[in-house]
């Protein structure tokens, strides 16, 4: 729970690295292996998720001293499937070749516990500048994290990133990467790396101090 | 759809095993990684699931079928969807407390999560996507949530035996876990075109 010396660039950057919340606090998983067959499948569903994110954090904090206690987990929910909506009908309207690979996961950006997440651990209690920082840090550390997974899926299983040929016309593409199954295999293995990771780099941290 | 014997037994084996959920779909992926570490917890919300998916799909049919398409507002589909599960999760909670003490008991603290599983929205969009009528779609519902149910306790089986077994530091809890899910994925890859329809 930041205090009032917190930044507001502390708090965009918690989200994008100390905080990430794929890679960190590992929340909406269905999303993130659904939307990570291609690179731009990834960057669509992050920034779709950036954009909910945003719009229901700054009306949230808005309204947090209106909404009573006990109805604020329904209250939320309008929010945010309001802003899901929005989303919904702008990504059909101008980009409809997004919408029909993401198809029913654009609704669902709805039940993507970031997003509740965020509202109920930081918009609720926090003013409206710094409840934008933090839903914009999320949201690129979510899309971060999706390019990353999905230029890893993309580049295994087509042999591209962003549709770009990486490899040589002889490149044996590695199906099962963008299947269903390689969508867990190489989150829970990129996931394992980072893991060993950090705890090198805090147990360095460690020893210093 | 025509309701036959053959036509039913298709389309459980299509939901059960074929378009698992968990497998194919990647519907409900949070509680099938964050409420599998015991097979009772895992069964209990796989049941609990169950119950609100059958209810769900029977009343988000009505409501898009008695009540948006009617007054011509099907984009509120989404808003609409979610509140009808919010509510439903609630009143069968407040039900259970009452008249199924017992049952409460064992399945209450999963319930205000399920609101959130997108499994269960995911149904309810897809029955009307496929244009389901009202017993396809709580038969897709019921079917679908057991194949939730399936996948969630074989997890939870496997992450039992984890628990005394030595894995790196690095992997242990969720890098794990999600490698032996995509591992189960590949041998429901097998069932791919059983009971196509």
């Amino acid at each position: 729970m930041p205090d009032k010396k917190v930044t507001m660039r502390g708090v965009f950057v918690n989200g994008i690295l100390n905080e990430n919340p794929i890679f960190r606090l590992v929340l909406g998983v269905c999303p993130t292996l659904a939307a990570t067959t291609s690179a731009t499948n990834g960057l669509g569903m992050g920034l779709a998720a950036t954009f909910v994110l945003l719009g229901s954090n700054m009306v949230i904090s808005m309204l947090r001293n209106l909404i009573p206690d006990k109805v604020r987990i329904p209250a939320f929910i309008v929010v945010i499937s309001t802003f899901v909506t929005i989303v919904q009908m702008l990504i059909q309207a101008f980009v409809p070749s997004l919408y029909e690979s993401l198809g029913l996961f654009i609704p669902l950006i709805v039940v993507n516990c970031i997003i509740l997440a965020r509202a109920e651990a930081f918009a609720a209690k926090n003013s409206v500048m710094h409840s934008a920082a933090d839903g914009l840090g999320m949201g690129l550390g979510f899309t971060a994290a999706l390019i990353l997974l999905g230029s890893i899926r993309e580049l295994l299983g087509n042999g591209t990133i962003f549709e770009n040929a990486v490899f040589g016309a002889n490149f044996e593409p590695m199906l099962l990467a963008v299947m269903a199954p390689g969508g867990f295999i190489v989150f829970g293995l990129v996931l394992g790396i980072i893991n060993a990771v950090v705890n090198r780099v805090s147990a360095k941290k460690g020893a210093q101090a | 759809m025509e309701l036959s014997l053959t036509n039913f037994l298709l389309f459980m084996v299509n939901c059960i095993l074929t378009n698992n959920f968990i497998f194919s779909r990647y519907l409900g992926c949070c509680p099938f990684l964050g409420v599998s570490s015991k097979v009772e917890t895992a069964a209990g919300m796989g049941i609990a699931v169950t119950f609100v998916m059958a209810l769900a799909s029977l009343f988000t049919y009505s409501v898009y079928n008695y009540i948006l398409v009617p007054l011509g507002i099907e984009y509120l589909i989404t808003i609409s969807f979610i509140l009808v599960i919010a509510a439903l999760v609630q009143f069968v909670e407040m039900f259970m407390k009452k008249s199924l003490p017992a049952l409460y008991n064992a399945l209450g603290i999963y319930l205000p999560l399920i609101t959130t599983n997108c499994a269960v929205l995911g149904v309810t969009l897809l029955n009307i996507d496929n244009k389901y009528d009202m017993l396809w779609s709580v038969l897709n519902g019921t079917f679908g949530a057991l194949g939730f149910l399936l996948a969630i306790v074989l997890m939870a089986g496997v992450r039992e035996r984890l628990e005394s077994s030595n894995i790196p530091k690095a992997f242990k809890g969720f890098p794990i876990s999600l490698v032996i899910a995509g591992l189960m994925s590949v041998a429901f890859l097998g069932f791919a075109g059983l009971g196509g329809m």
